[in-house]
């Protein structure tokens, strides 16, 4: 049956199982290329071609799509528009606006409502001038500083380029030998963007949490992994680097999970001032939103798309940071449709391309040279659930194999209400060496040497724990029992940090080293005391208060309260040691 | 349900397990509804899995017990399975599939509605910041239920689960704005089955109240059905009508495992413990139905009830549903071996959004500080029952003995209350200070001095350890 006023032309739906949907191929459609399927125009991708038919893979809801039906092959693969307009805006998996769409997203996708905004060009060439792929041919000022570079592939003279002024997202701004140059550019999501040459990434990058600055730090163009069950507070702390990293650009890929948390966190960066640039938070954000009842297949698309965005803003230059929130769920889709496509079942019923599918995702993380000479870099962290917690399962166990840094949450942390709940026991930073040599370049030979004292300090605290429940604080020896302290300390004045506190939800790098210092001071104190004879009953009994409330009384950057709550504290150690 | 074709395909090639293959068809779209006609005049429904070529594969909801393949006739709607809504369904009661149950005519509305629904476009919703009042204390208090929000009750066979969610069904309110209830039992007995509707008949008569009940000897794969059309007319009750809608699941274990039973039938690979893959997806298309939306009045809220099987957290359906709800309710078999009632467990229960639901101009203003401190202190109760198990109470300091105190206040005067006890939030929230005020002022650092000085707090009594 052929729709009245489709093309006889076109070719026809042969078999739809949800989102697997089999059409007739002619000869001209190749892997992964876009088609539109049925009257509603239902996106779709090609997956697999078997002799005279195809096998695509539909990102809607293909409820009513009937054997018959035509198919518009669109003779391209799947991509997506890059331009300023991303900035500040919610998209879904294909990156359509949602935006401009209604209260309810209907079969057939988001109408594309046109934008109307203009960004302000100021050309950098003048015309006549020979150019290559990556050189800039001007600036756009968007609310991050953008630049309009010659698209990758082409290379030559520049014809035209328009004068200063405010252009549309689809407006042309320059020719180069013989081709038009958009301000908004079409871009595959599947195909890596090229660069000149991947860099060592060993520049840090700046959280502003404690627990992962300190312990498990990242470099630029590094990648994470965060697995954690629920409850564990992974969703908290991705929205909490996503809002307060050093990063230029965070691609928020919400992939999915919960519709609330999604508004959640739309709503709280339209409210959050970034304390870089004094603008909003969301200006330098894309906010990609799959939550888990939308289409299941524009799941599995959302993760390169984010990926896409984030390398077209490093090409010019910039540090982006893209966060998939969870990766287990992108992992669910594909485990869906390969099931469907009847493939041979791996572990648990995932593909046997799941391993090399994630390390193909984390591998377009990198600091690197880009086309036009400068450097930039994708940052990937990535949320990993674990079913029942079970660290062995398949998405877990190779995502661990691929990434330089685990976050591991740790349930018993989260349950004792200490947040972040990040495992210093399970987790791992490959970047530390080289970060420790960065932070020796910029003045701080004795990073690695703090953080190792932690670890060993926080490890020494847990042994002892174990200890200490069997025959109890007072049979231990006093060097030991302040090792407790040290780790109560630690764990309570400096890793913990609540998300929800107006002042301690990010930790300026000044602040997090201060709070460290006090720290470490009054527990090498401590020891002193102890070892010229003072007793640990003494020590223990010393009020800490001033120390653990330092990082609630003292504001994002601020220093001095925290040294103030430092020499209280020691002060009162001097009284217990005389006393 | 209107719309059908003249055509009736009568091809049945195949009948298999819920499912039957039908030849022959054409234009017959994925997820279409069909009618059956057996010869012996019975009608039975279905929604199709799959069209390849001429074939479609058809879930049959009352399943394919005396079907055979000439003397059965099959139709197709010629769209997804869509229902009336509107007003109408209020005050009804309905088996699984939406038909009546008490006698009444058909529910007919003045438009109809696709049951898949269509997902809340995540820039819309409005993040949820209202109470949902419960009338129970340990709800209220300690897991303030949100507008807007899912949170299951996770229990466990044996446990009180069924009648707490019809407490909370029956005493559920909104501060005086439109209310209305939407109650989806699944694979209920018989016995459960007439418990609800008794529990519930007082607000069946106020017409704030939909009733769909599947029982135990219904078909199974009506189950997959029930929520789905509980929650499209809870929507339309929601955002066309502005009330607000709590929407009761209860049991969703029962309906993970038609989900189960119908995705072994088709031969899938089979994720954990047997249930398909797009668990996960599945019970999310349910559950993310839930929401506020800018602009418009009303709220679905939803309240699934899950057994766990053997008590296990791990287990895919509760493992899956609390990676997706916004916390959870856990009941426990050692508070109800003591015969408390109802026996939550309130360091395992858990409402993510209450931090936005509660306190001043939503609940009241104490009721933050209230509920963590409460948190924080039977935390260290249990801490402290667990060292008296070891070591004797003859051992525990004054302060501890104090919060063994606490935690005998706790059970006996704020979490124990009848089954019809509609407790206002004032008297639930004063009983949770008479309970902490067991312990001396010096326990209670997270609660602001002015209130404990209105409230007398004990002062220490010398030679206590802080």
């Amino acid at each position: 049956m052929t729709l009245p006023g489709a093309p006889a032309a076109f070719p026809q739906v042969l078999r739809v199982a949800g989102p697997l949907v089999e059409m007739e191929c002619p000869a001209a459609v190749a892997m992964h290329d876009l088609v539109l399927l049925g009257a509603d125009r239902l996106p779709g991708e090609v997956v697999a071609v078997h002799g005279d038919t195809a096998t695509v893979q539909a990102y809607a809801y293909t409820g009513g799509l009937a054997p018959g039906h035509p198919v518009e092959p669109q003779g391209r693969p799947l991509s997506v528009l890059l331009g300023p307009a991303l900035l500040g805006s919610v998209f879904d998996g294909l990156l359509r606006p949602l935006s401009g769409a209604g209260d309810l997203l209907l079969t057939g996708g988001p109408d594309r409502a046109p934008d109307v905004r203009t960004w302000p060009f100021t050309p950098r060439v003048a015309e006549g001038t020979r150019m290559t792929a990556g050189d800039v041919l001007g600036e756009i000022a968007a609310t991050v500083p953008l630049r309009l570079l010659v698209p990758p592939g082409r290379s030559g003279v520049v014809t035209a380029v328009s004068a200063a002024g405010g252009y549309p997202a689809d407006a042309v701004l320059a020719v180069v030998d013989g081709h038009e140059v958009c301000m908004t550019q079409s871009w595959p999501v599947r195909k890596p963007r090229p660069v000149a040459e991947r860099l060592p990434a060993d520049l840090p990058l700046h959280t502003g949490q404690r627990a992962v600055d300190l312990l498990f730090p990242v470099a630029r163009g590094s990648t994470v992994a965060v697995p954690g069950g629920f409850g564990t507070g992974k969703t908290m702390l991705l929205q909490q680097i996503a809002k307060w990293c050093d990063a230029d650009v965070i691609v928020y890929v919400g992939c999915g999970e919960r519709g609330n948390e999604m508004a959640d966190v739309i709503e709280e960066l339209a409210e959050l001032v970034d304390p870089r640039t004094g603008g909003r938070l969301s200006e330098r954000t894309v906010t990609i939103a799959n939550t888990s009842n939308m289409p299941m297949m524009a799941r599995e698309a959302s993760v390169h798309t984010g990926a896409t965005v984030a390398e077209y803003f490093r090409d010019m230059g910039l540090d982006v940071v893209v966060i998939a929130d969870s990766t287990s769920r992108w992992a669910e889709a594909l485990r869906e449709f390969a099931s469907r496509m009847g493939e041979l079942p791996a572990e648990e019923g995932y593909p046997a391309g799941l391993a090399s599918q994630l390390a193909a995702f984390y591998e377009r993380a990198a600091a690197v040279r880009t086309l036009g000479g400068a450097t930039g870099s994708v940052t990937v962290i990535g949320a990993v659930s674990p079913p029942g917690g079970d660290r062995t399962e398949p998405v877990t166990a190779h995502t661990e194999r691929f990434v330089r840094c685990l976050w591991s949450l740790d349930r018993d942390l989260a349950y004792a209400r200490h947040y972040p709940a990040v495992s210093w026991a399970d987790s791992f930073s490959r970047d530390a060496g080289v970060l420790a040599t960065a932070h020796a370049r910029s003045g701080d030979p004795d990073w690695a040497g703090r953080r190792g004292r932690v670890a060993r300090l926080l490890a020494e605290a847990d042994r002892l724990a174990d200890l200490v429940e069997l025959v109890g604080i007072t049979a231990l020896p006093p060097r030991e029992r302040i090792s407790v302290l040290a780790g109560r300390l630690l764990r309570e004045a400096v890793i913990q940090q609540s998300a929800l506190s107006p002042k301690d939800a990010y930790s300026a790098p000044a602040k997090t080293a201060v709070l460290l210092e006090a720290a470490l001071t009054v527990i090498d104190r401590c020891l002193d005391l102890v070892e010229s004879g003072t007793g640990a009953d003494a020590v223990e009994a010393v009020d800490f208060t001033p120390l653990l409330r330092a990082r609630e009384s003292a504001g994002p950057a601020e220093t001095a309260p925290v040294t103030a709550a430092r020499d209280t504290v020691l002060g009162r150690l001097a009284e217990a040691a005389t006393a | 349900m209107s719309g059908f074709a003249d055509v009736e395909y009568t091809g049945v090639r195949e009948l298999r397990g819920p499912l039957v293959v039908v030849e022959g068809v054409c234009g017959v779209g994925w997820d279409e509804f069909a009618t059956i006609a057996l010869d012996s005049g019975e009608r039975r429904h279905g929604l199709v899995l799959e069209v390849d070529r001429d074939l479609a594969v058809v879930q049959v909801l009352e399943d394919t017990a005396g079907m055979d393949r000439t003397g059965t006739r099959i139709a197709f709607s010629g769209t997804p399975l869509r229902i009336p809504v509107g007003a109408g369904w209020l005050g009804r009661v309905c088996n699984g599939r939406g038909e009546p149950a008490d006698g009444g005519p058909p529910v007919l509305g003045a438009t109809d509605t696709a049951v898949a629904g269509a997902p809340i476009n995540p820039v819309r919703r409005e993040p949820p910041n209202e109470p949902v009042l419960t009338g129970v204390s340990a709800v209220d208090v300690l897991t303030t239920l949100v507008r807007g929000q899912k949170l299951p009750v996770f229990s466990a066979a044996g446990l009180p689960h069924l009648e707490l969610a019809v407490q909370i069904a029956a005493q559920a309110t909104c501060g005086g704005e439109a209310f209305a209830v939407v109650f989806a039992g699944m694979g209920l007995t018989h016995a459960d089955a007439s418990f609800v509707r008794a529990g519930l008949a007082e607000r069946s008569a106020a017409r704030e109240l939909v009733l769909l009940l599947n029982t135990a000897d219904d078909p199974v794969i009506e189950r997959l059905l029930t929520p789905r059309i509980a929650l499209t007319v809870a929507e339309d009750l929601a955002f066309t009508e502005g009330r607000h809608v709590l929407v009761v699941m209860t049991d969703m274990t029962a309906y993970s495992e038609a989900l189960r039973e119908v995705s072994a039938a088709r031969g899938e690979i089979p994720a954990r413990r047997a249930y398909p893959g797009y668990l996960y997806s599945d019970l999310a298309s349910l559950y993310e139905r839930c929401g506020r939306i800018r602009g418009r009045p009303g709220s679905v809220t939803v309240l699934p009830v899950l057994t766990m099987p053997a008590g296990d957290i791990t287990h895919p359906v509760p493992d899956l549903t609390g990676y997706i709800t916004e916390g959870q309710i856990v009941l426990s078999a050692e508070v109800y071996a003591v015969g408390t009632y109802p026996p939550i467990d309130p360091l395992a229960s858990l409402s993510r959004l209450m931090r936005k639901g509660a306190g001043a101009g939503r609940t009241r203003a104490d009721h933050p500080d209230v509920a963590a401190q409460l948190i924080a202190a039977l935390a260290r109760s249990r801490q402290v029952r667990e060292l008296a198990d070891l070591i004797g109470r003859s051992a525990l300091s004054p302060t501890d003995l104090r919060h063994l105190d606490l935690e005998d206040a706790f059970r006996q005067r704020f979490l124990t209350q009848a089954t019809d006890e509609n407790r206002p939030l004032d008297d639930s929230l004063d009983r949770a200070w008479d309970v902490l005020l067991t312990l001396p002022r010096s326990q209670l650092g997270m609660l602001p001095a002015d209130l404990l000085d209105a409230r007398q707090a004990g002062a220490q009594k010398p030679g206590e350890a802080p």
